[in-house]
C-alpha cells in the first residue's frame, strides 16, 4: 500500500499524539494558522490559550517538572517565537524537556525581512538543548519524532522546531515513531560498573559523608527518588539537596538536613564544608552552592554522579565522576551496598551526627513573629502546617519568598515543586501553576510569591479563569523588591535604589476583575483563617499577606564567601562584610 | 587523585558532525558563548554517502577547560564523535597557505630562492608578483611568512589546520 500523503499540519499533529501528548499551550498567529486549524478537526489534544508565549513556555514547564513528561508548546513566528526565549532560557538552565513548535514565514520567503520573520533558530541557538528548521515536508514527522527524543533522553531539555508556513500546508507521507533511529545523540544511562563499585567503597571508608543531591534525581523519575532514600536510610548518612532537588527525598526525614547553599542551613553548609566524603547526585556544583571556590569543603573526596559528561569538572574538581542516569546507578549501588558485608565506621558516623546534631541546635531559621506585622517565615510555617498530610504542588517566583519557600516548606516527594533556579525568573510561577493544575486538576497548587514577581505575568489570571483552574497566588506582600532591598542592604549601604514597589494594584480588586476570590490579610491573628479559605475556596484565589517589609532571609552567604562563613539573622545579619571581589558576584 | 595542571597547553580536536546546517554555527556559538578561544577552525565535507563532515579546532587552556569543551562538543546533537589528537597518540597537522608577493629586482629573486627552500611552488605569475603555494605545519608556514613579509608580502590567505592521527587508527 502507498504510503498515504498527510498535510504537514496533520503531521504535526498525529506525531504529537503518537508521542503521547495530550495538552499544549500556545497563541496562535499568522504562521501557525494551518496548525490551529488541524487542532480544530480533533479531540485528541487539548490546547490550553495562555495570554502571552512567556506563559505558554513556564506552563509547560510547570506541566513537565510536575508529570516527568515534556511539556509542549505553540507559538506564532517574530514575537510569538521571541517572546518565549526567556522560558527557552529557563528550561535550558534547570533541564526542563519541552518541545517548542514555532511558526516560520514560508520557506521561499526566509531572510527577507518579511512579515513577523524572525531568526528562530539563529535566536534560540544558545538556549535550547537542539533547535530545527523544517524545509521539506518529507523530514518533518522524523524532526517532531526526533524533538521529543533529544528533549527527554539524556540531561533533558528544551528543543525547538521551527516550520515556516508552506510547510505546514504541503503533502507528505507520515514516518511512525517506531521507524526514525538516530546515529547521534545516544546519551550513556547505564554507568561504568567499576565507577560504582569504587564509590562504594569510597562510601564505606567514609568517616564524615554526606549526600548532595540535586534536580538530576528529579530529572531521572520517582524511582531515582525511591532508589535514593533507600539508599540514604540504609547508609545512615545525613543528606542535603540544592533548591532543585527539593522532595527527592522527604523533607521531614530526620536524615536530612534541609537546602544547601547561599540560603540553605547552618548544618547542611558546614556538613558540606566539614564532610571528608561528599556525594553528589544529580547537582551541578553551581555558584549558589559553592560559594568562594578555593574554599569550597576543601577536605573531602567527591564522588559527582551525573548523566551529562560536560557537567563533570565543570567548576569543582572531583576524585571520581560516575556517568549515567541518576536511578541506574543509584540502583546498583543500592545493590552492592546490600552485598557488601562490610560497614563503615559507626562510631565515626555517630560523632559525626554528634557534631550535625549541634550545628542544628543552631536553629538557623528561627525568627520571631511578635507585634502586629506578619512575618513571611510565620505565614509559610502556618501554610505548611495547614496543608500537611495533604499532596500539595508549590511553585514559586523569585526573590525572597522562594528562599522562605524553600526554607520552611516540607517537601516529601519529588515532582511537587516547581521553581526556577537557574535563570532566576520572575514571573515563573503563575504560569507554572497553570501547567501544574492542568496536569493535576484536582490536586492543591500553590504559587507562593512575591508582589514584584506576580505583575510580571498577572495577565495569564485570566487564562486561569479561563479554564477555571483552582489555583491558588499566595503573595508574601512586603512592597518591596524584598530580594533586592536585601541585597542593597548588605552591600550598597541601605541605599534602596528603585526597589519599592509603588503603585501596586489592590490585589484583592485585581482578583475580582480576572473572576477570581480576593483575600487580604494583614495581622498574624488572621493567617490562618486565610489560609484555611484560601486551601476550602474551589476557585482560583489570590492571597494578598501583607508581611514586615524589612525582613531578610537567612542564613545567607555572602558572594565571595565560604561556607563557614555564613550570615545568620540572629547576629543582626547587616553588619555583615562582604569583600568587594564577593560585590562584583550577582 | 591528582589535581589537574593549570598549565595551558595548545589541543587539536577533530568532530565528526553530520553535515548539515546550522552546525559550524551550534560549534563556533558553543565557543564564543562558553568563552573558549579558537586558535583554527576548519571544516568539510568528508562522507558524502553518510553525509558527513570533519571539523578540526586548534584551541588552548587548562587540562579542565580541555575537558570541558571535548563534553561539551559531546553533547551537541549533530556531532558523532570528538577526538582529542593532542592526547590519543600522534597524529599530523597541516595547513596550506597562498601568499602574495610583488617586488622587483633582487627582492624578487630572493622570494624565489626562499620558496624553493621551504618547497613553496609558484602558482601564479606576473613580471612584478608571484602567488605561492605552500603547505606544512602552521610554525613552517608561519616561518616562511615571517620571511615573505620583508620580502613584499601584500596578502595571505590560509586554511587554517587539518589534522589526522598516524598510524591505523581512525576517528
Ligand atoms: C534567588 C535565588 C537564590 C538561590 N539560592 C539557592 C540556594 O541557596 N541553594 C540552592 O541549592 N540553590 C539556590 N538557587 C538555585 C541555583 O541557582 C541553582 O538553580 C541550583 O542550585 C541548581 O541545582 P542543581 O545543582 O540540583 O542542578 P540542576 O540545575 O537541577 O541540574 C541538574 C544536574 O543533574 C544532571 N542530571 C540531569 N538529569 C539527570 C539524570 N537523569 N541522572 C543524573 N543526573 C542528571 C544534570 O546534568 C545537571 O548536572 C537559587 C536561585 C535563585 C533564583
Ligand atoms: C525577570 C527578572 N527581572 C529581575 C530579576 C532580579 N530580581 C531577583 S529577586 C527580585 C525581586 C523580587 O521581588 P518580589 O517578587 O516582591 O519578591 P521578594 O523578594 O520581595 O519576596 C528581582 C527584581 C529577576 N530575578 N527576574
Ligand atoms: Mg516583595
Amino acid at each position: 500500500m502507498p504510503q498515504q500523503q498527510m498535510t504537514g499540519a496533520e503531521i504535526i499533529i498525529k506525531a504529537l499524539v503518537d508521542q503521547g501528548v495530550e495538552v499544549i499551550f500556545g497563541y496562535p498567529g499568522g504562521a501557525v494558522l494551518p496548525i490551529y486549524d488541524a487542532l480544530f478537526k480533533q479531540n485528541r489534544i487539548r490546547h490550553i490559550l495562555v495570554r502571552q508565549e512567556g506563559g505558554a513556555v513556564h506552563a509547560a514547564e510547570g506541566y513537565a517538572r510536575s508529570t516527568g513528561k515534556p511539556g509542549v508548546v505553540l507559538v506564532t513566528s517574530g514575537p510569538g517565537a521571541t517572546n518565549a526565549v526567556t522560558g527557552l532560557t529557563d528550561a535550558m538552565m534547570d533541564s526542563i524537556p519541552l518541545v517548542c513548535l514555532t511558526g516560520q514565514v514560508a520557506t521561499h520567503l526566509i531572510g527577507n525581512d518579511a512579515f513577523q520573520e524572525c531568526d528562530t533558530v539563529g535566536i534560540t541557538r544558545p538556549c535550547t538543548k537542539h533547535n530545527y528548521l523544517v524545509k521539506e515536508a518529507g523530514s518533518l514527522a522524523r524532526v517532531m519524532h526526533e524533538a521529543f527524543h533529544v528533549a527527554t533522553s539524556g540531561r533533558p531539555g528544551p528543543v525547538v522546531v521551527d516550520i515556516p508556513k508552506d510547510i505546514q500546508f504541503a503533502a507528505a507521507p507520515y514516518v511512525a515513531k517506531e521507524r526514525v533511529t538516530r546515529k547521534t545523540y545516544q546519551p550513556r544511562v547505564k554507568p561504568e560498573s567499576r565507577d560504582v563499585r569504587r564509590a562504594v567503597e569510597m562510601m564505606l571508608k567514609a568517616k564524615r559523608p554526606v549526600f548532595y543531591t540535586g534536580g538530576g534525581v528529579i530529572n531521572s523519575g520517582p524511582r531515582a527518588s525511591a532508589l535514593l532514600t533507600e539508599l540514604v536510610r540504609l547508609t545512615g548518612f545525613p543528606i542535603t539537596s540544592t533548591l532543585m532537588g527539593l522532595g527527592a527525598y522527604p523533607g521531614s526525614d530526620r536524615q536530612f538536613l534541609g537546602m544547601l547553599g547561599m540560603h540553605g542551613t547552618y548544618e547542611a553548609n558546614l556538613a558540606m564544608h566539614g564532610c571528608d566524603l561528599m556525594i553528589n547526585v544529580g547537582a551541578r556544583f553551581d555558584d549558589r552552592i559553592t560559594g568562594r571556590l578555593d574554599a569550597f569543603s576543601p577536605g573531602s573526596r567527591k564522588i559527582h554522579v551525573d548523566v551529562d559528561p560536560s557537567s563533570i569538572n565543570k567548576t569543582v574538581h572531583v576524585d571520581l565522576p560516575v556517568i549515567g542516569d541518576a536511578a541506574h546507578v543509584l540502583e546498583e549501588m543500592l545493590a552492592l551496598w546490600k552485598a557488601e558485608t562490610k560497614r563503615p565506621d559507626q562510631k565515626a558516623l555517630d560523632h559525626w551526627w554528634a557534631q550535625i546534631d549541634q550545628w542544628r541546635a543552631r536553629k538557623c531559621l528561627s525568627y520571631r513573629q511578635e507585634g502586629k506585622l506578619i512575618k513571611p517565615q510565620y505565614a509559610l510555617e502556618r501554610l505548611q502546617a495547614l496543608t500537611a498530610g495533604r499532596d500539595t504542588y508549590i511553585t514559586t517566583e523569585v526573590g525572597q519568598h522562594q528562599m522562605w519557600a524553600a526554607q520552611f516548606l516540607k517537601f516529601e516527594k519529588p515532582n511537587r515543586w516547581m521553581t526556577s533556579g537557574g535563570l532566576g525568573t520572575m514571573g515563573y510561577g503563575m504560569p507554572a501553576a497553570m501547567g501544574v493544575q492542568i496536569a493535576h486538576p484536582d490536586a492543591l497548587v500553590i504559587d507562593v510569591a512575591g508582589e514584584a514577581s506576580i505583575m510580571m505575568n498577572i495577565q495569564e489570571l485570566s487564562t486561569i479563569a479561563q479554564y477555571r483552574l483552582p489555583v491558588k497566588v499566595f503573595i508574601l506582600n512586603n512592597q518591596y523588591m524584598g530580594m533586592v532591598r536585601q541585597w542593597q542592604e548588605l552591600l550598597h549601604g541601605g541605599r534602596y535604589s528603585e526597589s519599592y514597589m509603588d503603585s501596586l494594584p489592590d490585589f484583592v480588586k485585581l482578583a475580582e476583575a480576572f473572576g477570581a476570590v480576593g483575600l487580604r490579610c494583614a495581622s498574624p491573628d488572621d493567617v490562618d483563617r486565610t489560609i484555611l479559605e484560601m486551601i476550602d475556596t474551589p476557585r482560583p484565589v489570590i492571597v494578598d499577606m501583607c508581611v514586615d517589609p524589612n525582613e531578610n532571609c537567612f542564613p545567607m552567604v555572602p558572594g565571595g564567601s565560604a561556607h563557614n562563613e555564613m550570615i545568620l539573622g540572629d547576629q543582626g545579619g547587616a553588619k555583615a562584610t562582604v569583600s568587594d571581589e564577593g560585590k562584583i558576584l550577582v | 587523585m591528582a589535581l589537574p595542571s593549570k598549565e595551558i597547553r595548545q589541543h587539536t580536536i577533530a568532530v565528526l558532525v553530520d553535515n548539515e546546517a546550522g552546525v559550524l554555527a551550534r560549534v563556533i556559538g558553543l565557543f564564543a558563548s562558553r568563552g573558549y578561544n579558537i586558535e583554527s577552525l576548519t571544516v568539510a565535507a568528508v562522507d558524502e554517502a553518510n553525509n558527513l563532515s570533519r571539523i578540526t579546532v586548534v584551541t588552548s587552556g587548562p587540562e579542565m577547560v580541555i575537558e570541558q569543551i571535548k563534553a561539551q562538543l559531546g553533547r551537541l546533537v549533530p556531532v558523532h564523535k570528538v577526538s582529542d589528537l593532542t592526547t590519543e597518540g600522534k597524529f599530523l597537522s597541516r595547513e596550506l597557505a597562498l601568499v602574495k608577493v610583488v617586488g622587483l629586482g633582487e627582492k624578487r629573486v630572493e622570494a624565489l630562492r626562499i620558496a624553493d627552500i621551504f618547497r613553496a611552488r609558484v602558482v601564479d605569475s606576473s613580471t612584478s608578483s608571484f602567488v605561492f603555494e605552500i603547505s606544512g605545519s602552521t610554525e613552517k608556514i608561519d616561518a616562511f611568512i615571517a620571511l615573505m613579509r620583508e620580502l613584499g608580502m601584500v596578502d595571505l590567505s590560509r586554511t587554517g589546520v587539518v589534522a589526522i592521527s598516524r598510524g591505523e587508527r581512525k576517528l
